[in-house]
């Protein structure tokens, strides 16, 4: 090791120590943020992230940042409205929403089981997610969310591992207009196209995808 | 007794050793004639429920299977990061999306380009080559056979021989100035980058594609039918961005197919002689509208990707 380097990795050391001590995500995850409105999301969110089905709060564990941080601006400026989330994302700063998005991506997911559309489908939950309903231009689930739902990228989030009630909620938002957040319109005239009973299926197929998981 | 001497030549002359192993080495652009009245309706292939429950059945619910999932039950056969269905979509039943039930009637077909007469399994072998840059499988193999089965089971009720309405991609007017790639790099960004990537690489969910690569190393190759600025463009109009078919204006579409198809891409498996000249001339200077071959930004395409 040459010696000039020595100092550099001091600084390095020390600003990593201060952007920790300015918003340490995990710290908010448990505790909350500065703001005392920035509520502890494990209160709600679960303390290993993956969600409380009864109450309707999400699983958060292992979302990708780029998602979660896009959400929590979406909350601020309306395009997805909500009561409760609505004033915890206006008390994060920027700062923090960087910090525990970070935070909540490394926590580890629930195990998921890939089904493609290369199964079969059974019931109209399964066939909506594996052969979509395209004479409603509504494609098979999976050709965006992933095999399983597990989720594409920053942009298409996870359906496998959030709770039957979470899923449902959210494409009646669509439907009602209180979550108006997608970009182009993408998930929106789908959640739209569906009937009713499609809504309830598609929520209880990928819902159930984790179920199975876990008791195996 | 022609054909056997042309055989034997492509055999003896080691350059186009290559060329004798193309299985259908015609892919130029199906013409559709047949049209329909706005309220008729399109063919309708059967429904999956009613497939019966015997070794027919299973075979065309394989045949299914490899169309859509075509990197995990023909993986041997691709050579990219492609599914049949990504251009075939709605597992190949959907009207003006190449569908199935509109190609498997019409095979075997006779081509005046090369004066040869191409099987469906040829059909099918050259977009194994061309679509999926793979090796195409045997006509006698087990992936070909349940490929079959599935088109003729979604065929089930279509006339033979009697091309349907809804059999290729409706062809899009070309705009009447041209095309724009700088116009079409902005419409990318905007419609298509979110599932494609920023460089249209395509993403995966841990090791598999669930949007397809648009272009380089794990997309089509330059001598798939896609790589037609004109084809790509009837496409995308009906078809993209995924769930909004025929919401880009015609002019719209052809400028983001002529972005996409002004990046390198795979070599044409055809390559005359390792010169990307020759084969501009015998391959694509009579094929639709294609940048093959072509100065794009100072840069001839064409080149391929290893
Ligand atoms: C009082 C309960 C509660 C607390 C505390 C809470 N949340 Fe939430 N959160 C919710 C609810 C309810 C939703 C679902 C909102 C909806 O239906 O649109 C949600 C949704 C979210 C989503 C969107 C998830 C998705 O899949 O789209 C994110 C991201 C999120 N919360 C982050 C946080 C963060 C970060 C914190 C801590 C700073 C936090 N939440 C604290 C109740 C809570
Ligand atoms: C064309 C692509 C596409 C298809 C197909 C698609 N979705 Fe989505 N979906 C999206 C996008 C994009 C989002 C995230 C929007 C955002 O940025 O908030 C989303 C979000 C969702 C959410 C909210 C998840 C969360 O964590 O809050 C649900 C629920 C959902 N989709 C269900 C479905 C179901 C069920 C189907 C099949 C009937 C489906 N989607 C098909 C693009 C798609
Ligand atoms: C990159 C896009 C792409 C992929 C992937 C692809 N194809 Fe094609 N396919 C085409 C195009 C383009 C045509 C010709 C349509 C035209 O010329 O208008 C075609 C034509 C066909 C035809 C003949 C259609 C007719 O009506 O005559 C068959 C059959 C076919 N493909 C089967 C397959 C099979 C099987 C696979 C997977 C092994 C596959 N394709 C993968 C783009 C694709
Ligand atoms: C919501 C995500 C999404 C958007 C936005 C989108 N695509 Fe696609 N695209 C897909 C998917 C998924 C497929 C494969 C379809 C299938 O397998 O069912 C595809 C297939 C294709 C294909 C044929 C397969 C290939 O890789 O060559 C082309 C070409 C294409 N898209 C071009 C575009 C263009 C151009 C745009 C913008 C105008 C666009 N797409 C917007 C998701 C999208």
């Amino acid at each position: 090791m040459t010696f000039p380097r020595w100092p550099l990795a001091g600084v390095a050391a020390l600003l990593l120590a201060m952007q920790a001590q300015a918003a340490d995500g995990q710290k908010i995850y448990t505790q909350g943020g500065a703001n005392p409105a920035a509520m502890a999301c494990g209160t709600c969110h679960g303390a290993d992230g993956r969600g409380m089905a009864a109450g309707g709060f999400p699983r958060l564990a292992g979302l990708a940042a780029g998602y979660s941080a896009k959400q929590l601006e979406d909350f601020r400026s309306g395009s997805r409205a909500n009561p409760i989330m609505q004033p915890i994302a206006a008390a994060l700063s920027d700062e923090e929403i960087q910090a525990v998005t970070a935070a909540l991506a490394a926590m580890p997911a629930p195990p998921m089981a890939g089904v493609g559309r290369g199964e079969k489908a059974e019931g109209a939950g399964e066939v909506l997610a594996l052969r979509g309903a395209w004479e409603r231009n509504i494609p098979e689930c999976v050709a965006c969310h992933g095999p399983g739902g597990v989720g594409v990228g920053e942009s298409f989030p996870p359906l496998a591992g959030q709770s039957a009630q979470y899923l449902r909620a959210q494409l009646e938002a669509w439907r009602q207009g209180t979550r108006k957040n997608d970009p182009n319109d993408l998930m929106g005239h789908i959640a739209r196209s569906m009937t009713d009973v499609e809504v309830q299926a598609a929520s209880d197929y990928f819902a159930g995808l984790e179920l199975k998981e876990a008791s195996q | 007794m022609k054909a056997v001497i042309s055989a034997l030549l492509a055999m003896t002359v080691g350059g186009s050793l290559q060329a004798a192993e193309i299985s259908m080495d015609d892919q130029s652009q199906l013409t559709q004639k047949a049209s329909k009245t706005a309220g008729e309706p399109y063919f309708q292939p059967p429904q999956e429920r009613d497939l019966p429950a015997n070794a027919y059945g299973e075979l065309v619910e394989q045949g299914r299977a490899i169309f859509v999932d075509t990197q995990k039950y023909a993986a041997e056969y691709v050579g990219n990061g492609m599914n049949c269905t990504n251009c075939h979509t709605e597992q190949g039943r959907k009207a003006n999306s190449a569908p199935l039930w509109g190609a498997y009637p019409m095979y075997p077909a006779y081509r005046k380009k090369n004066d040869k007469v191409n099987s469906y399994a040829e059909r099918m072998q050259g977009c194994f080559q061309f679509s999926m840059n793979g090796t195409p499988p045997a006509a006698d193999s087990h992936v070909i056979n349940a490929l079959t089965a599935y088109s003729y089971w979604l065929s089930t009720g279509a006339p033979t021989g009697q091309e349907l309405p809804g059999r290729a991609y409706p062809e899009v007017p070309q705009p009447k100035d041209g095309f724009d790639i700088a116009k079409g790099r902005q419409i990318y960004a905007e419609q298509c980058a979110v599932c494609h990537g920023d460089n249209g690489q395509g993403q995966k969910a841990g090791d598999v594609y669930v949007f397809p690569p648009l272009w380089g190393r794990d997309s089509f190759n330059w001598g798939a039918g896609m790589h037609r600025i004109n084809t790509a463009a009837a496409f995308i109009k009906e078809s993209m961005p995924l769930g909004k078919g025929g919401t880009l204006s015609g002019d719209e579409a052809w400028h983001v197919a002529a972005y996409m198809n002004s990046h390198e891409r795979p070599q044409d498996p055809r390559l005359v002689e390792g010169s990307v000249e020759k084969t501009r001339l015998r391959y694509h200077a009579n094929d639709g509208v294609n940048l093959y071959g072509q100065k794009v930004d100072g840069v001839v395409l064409g080149q391929g990707i290893e």
